[in-house]
């Protein structure tokens, strides 16, 4: 495994002065990979770098920005559009991941992209929810009678529901882990801790130690590691923000305890340092002590992660990187679903289900 | 400079099997694999002319492949790879070069925003360019090759790109791309000109491509002002005729040919706008080819 341009820019933007023609070829194409060609260009500005970028470099942040300018227009627009369809329900607008980082202006919406806007709302209220995006244009796209089961029984979302004229999906959770889950935080928990943002009344994200817990469990509990180093980048960004903050290291760990995400929150924490340099106080790091897997796991684990999070691009894969991000598929499923259950869905999943086009 | 056509077949063959051929054209610079002999024949055909870069560095990764196994010998297919991901279904293996062509224009319509780009051909004489938006089969593509075979200087048969901040046209002259009937008669029009061979059953029906002229590759990095916008459109025995468009309608019909009109915003409306000013803009039928040439050759620019 060749140590990670894109890696090593993160960590220090300033690295990035002293790369050849070739060294920013390979860097780029990591960066766009990883959907990470917009943040590259944030912490390039952020450091005062852009003007340091060789002048073969610079068109590629520029077509970037046009990209990032547009996307978040496009998101303050949607997120506008969902705040007034769901208006009449009396419920607050509680954004979760990309979209709520933009809202409340964190450190991780810079130069963050993404197509999908994901609410948390009552399990109770979801057929009015759904009823009323419906009502304002967005519908449901898939038909399959087997994804539908899917998503309305086992999973803690609805099927996604896409804008029939902007194109514009949306993702109505009703938890942050599925029905079937080994584990279930308790989603009226992270509902009552919610906090307003302040901009813009009647819309909230979720309190700063259960935005780490969420962005935690959706990397590490799920299989897909396409996007796994963005979104270990958001941790790291939310962890370094939010730790300013007084009491929050604090609480972080007390609040892992309390939703029964404590091995989430020890991995969050081991690979954001470990990849990143994100600092973590040592008083954090010994807090999540009773969460962390026997030796033998934790081994194990790293080998997975520490390949899993790597851009995906063919530069950055060695030998084991296809096998790594196998396993690391099945394991996110199997903490998602009994293994009867998980047996059915791949088999379904393989033999079933209609390929996709390849992407 | 290093050009395509000064290596041999077997090191051009080389480059694109393995390290890449850093392939120049206009503003950017294309890193293209394969191990596909229709490919390495057509580009040794169609980009002799061009220049190779050695910066190392490229701004667009392709790389088309030809599947494994039973595959192979059953019905061969291409597979497009953009830098590991395959947007695309694969397509027979004969159809390697268009496809090449195709997926160029992809490369530059969904990366390079610093343009607004418009799915116009776009040719230019004495300093004043035309755009000519059309849909397919409206014979834009048949103008454009009879009007470089006739002076004109090439600047792009697909794509038309327009800075975003100075609203100059940046050439990108690359193969003319030519269907069906326009085949022949373009073989026939311009008799000395290089066409590669013609792939049949794609999903344009047959395609072939008519090499650059030199001139126009030569002239690569000189920016032109846009004077004209021509709608053109090919009708059988039709008389020559022109309809002026006013400028409001010609501006959303130039937007509607736009692949990044609403990515670029406020920016690309306003440079549009800018370029229409600066143009007149009229429909226009025709039929015969050198009656197409004698009106393209008189037009007037407008007094500013």
């Amino acid at each position: 495994m060749t140590p990670s341009l894109l890696l090593a820019t993160l960590r220090d933007p300033a690295s990035s002065t002293s790369l050849t023609l070739p060294q920013w070829d390979l860097l780029l194409r990591q960066a766009a990979s990883a959907k990470l060609m917009a943040c590259l260009l944030c912490l390039l500005d952020d450091a005062g770098l852009t003007g340091t970028v060789p002048e073969r470099v610079r068109p590629h942040l520029e077509w970037t920005r046009v990209l990032m300018q547009r996307h978040a227009m496009a998101v303050d627009f949607e997120i506008d559009r969902i705040h007034a369809a769901l208006a009449g329900l009396g419920l607050p607008l509680l954004l979760l991941k990309g979209a709520a980082y933009r809202a409340a202006a964190l450190a991780p919406a810079r130069g963050r992209m993404f197509t999908d806007i994901d609410i948390l709302v009552p399990k109770a209220r979801i057929g009015e929810v759904e009823a009323a995006l419906m009502l304002h244009g967005w519908t449901g796209n898939e038909h399959d009678a087997y994804d539908q089961r899917y998503y309305r029984e086992w999973m803690h979302e609805i099927p996604p529901m896409q804008h029939i004229r902007r194109q514009s999906v949306i993702d109505v959770h009703h938890a942050i882990l599925p029905e079937t889950a080994r584990v279930r935080p308790d989603p009226a928990k992270l509902r009552a801790a919610a906090v307003d943002v302040p901009a813009v009344p009647g819309i909230q994200t979720l309190a700063p130690a259960d935005m780490v817990l969420h962005s935690a469990v959706h990397l590490f509990y799920d299989g897909e590691f396409t996007n796994g180093l963005r979104d270990l980048v958001d941790l790291h960004r939310l962890l370094v923000q939010c730790g300013e903050s007084a009491g929050f290291w604090d609480s972080l760990p007390k609040r892992a305890v309390e939703l029964e995400l404590g091995r989430p929150l020890f991995y969050a924490l081991r690979y954001s340092a470990a990849l990143l340099g994100t600092p973590v106080p040592a008083s954090a790091v010994k807090a999540t002590e009773a969460a962390v897997p026997n030796r033998l796991l934790l081994a194990l684990m790293d080998a997975l992660f520490l390949r899993g999070l790597q851009p995906a691009h063919a530069s950055t894969d060695d030998r084991w990187s296809g096998m790594a991000r196998s396993l690391l598929y099945i394991r996110g499923n199997w903490l998602r679903m009994p293994p009867v259950l998980l047996a059915r869905h791949l088999f379904h999943k393989a033999f079933i289900t209609r390929a996709p086009v390849a992407a | 400079m290093l050009t395509v056509g000064a290596l041999t077949h077997r090191e051009l063959a080389a480059r694109l099997a393995g390290p890449g051929l850093f392939l120049r054209t206009g503003p950017f610079t294309n890193c293209i694999r394969s191990n596909i002999s229709y490919l390495v024949d057509g580009v040794a055909q169609m980009y002799g002319q061009y220049a190779i870069d050695e910066s190392g560095f490229a701004d667009f990764h392709v790389q088309f492949r030809q599947p494994g196994g039973w595959r192979r010998w059953f019905r061969p297919q291409v597979r497009f790879d953009h830098d590991g991901l395959t947007p695309f279904e694969p397509l027979p293996v004969d159809q390697a070069f268009p496809m090449l062509e195709w997926m160029l224009n992809y490369c530059v319509s969904s990366r390079a925003h610093g343009y607004l780009i418009i799915h116009a051909a776009v040719v230019e004489k004495n300093g004043h360019a035309v755009i000519l938006p059309a849909p397919p089969g409206s014979g834009k593509s048949t103008l454009c090759a009879a009007l470089v075979s006739r002076g004109w200087r090439l600047l792009s048969d697909e794509l038309t790109l327009i800075g975003l901040d100075d609203q100059q046209l940046t050439p990108l002259p690359r193969p003319v791309s030519l269907k069906n009937a326009s085949i022949p008669i373009m073989q026939a029009y311009a008799p000395s000109a290089s066409f590669t061979r013609s792939a049949t059953d794609t999903a344009k029906g047959t395609v072939a491509h008519m090499r650059a002229p030199d001139v126009s590759v030569e002239r690569a990095a000189e920016p032109a002002r846009a004077a004209w916008v021509v709608f053109p459109r090919y009708q059988a025995d039709a008389p020559v005729t022109i309809d002026p468009i006013t400028p409001a309608r010609a501006f959303m019909r130039v937007a509607e040919n736009a692949f990044n009109f609403s990515l670029t915003g406020e920016r690309g409306f306003h440079a549009l706008g800018q370029v229409m000013d600066g143009c007149t803009s009229f429909d226009f039928t025709y039929s015969k080819l050198d009656e197409a040439i004698a009106l393209f050759d008189n037009l007037r620019v407008a007094p500013r």
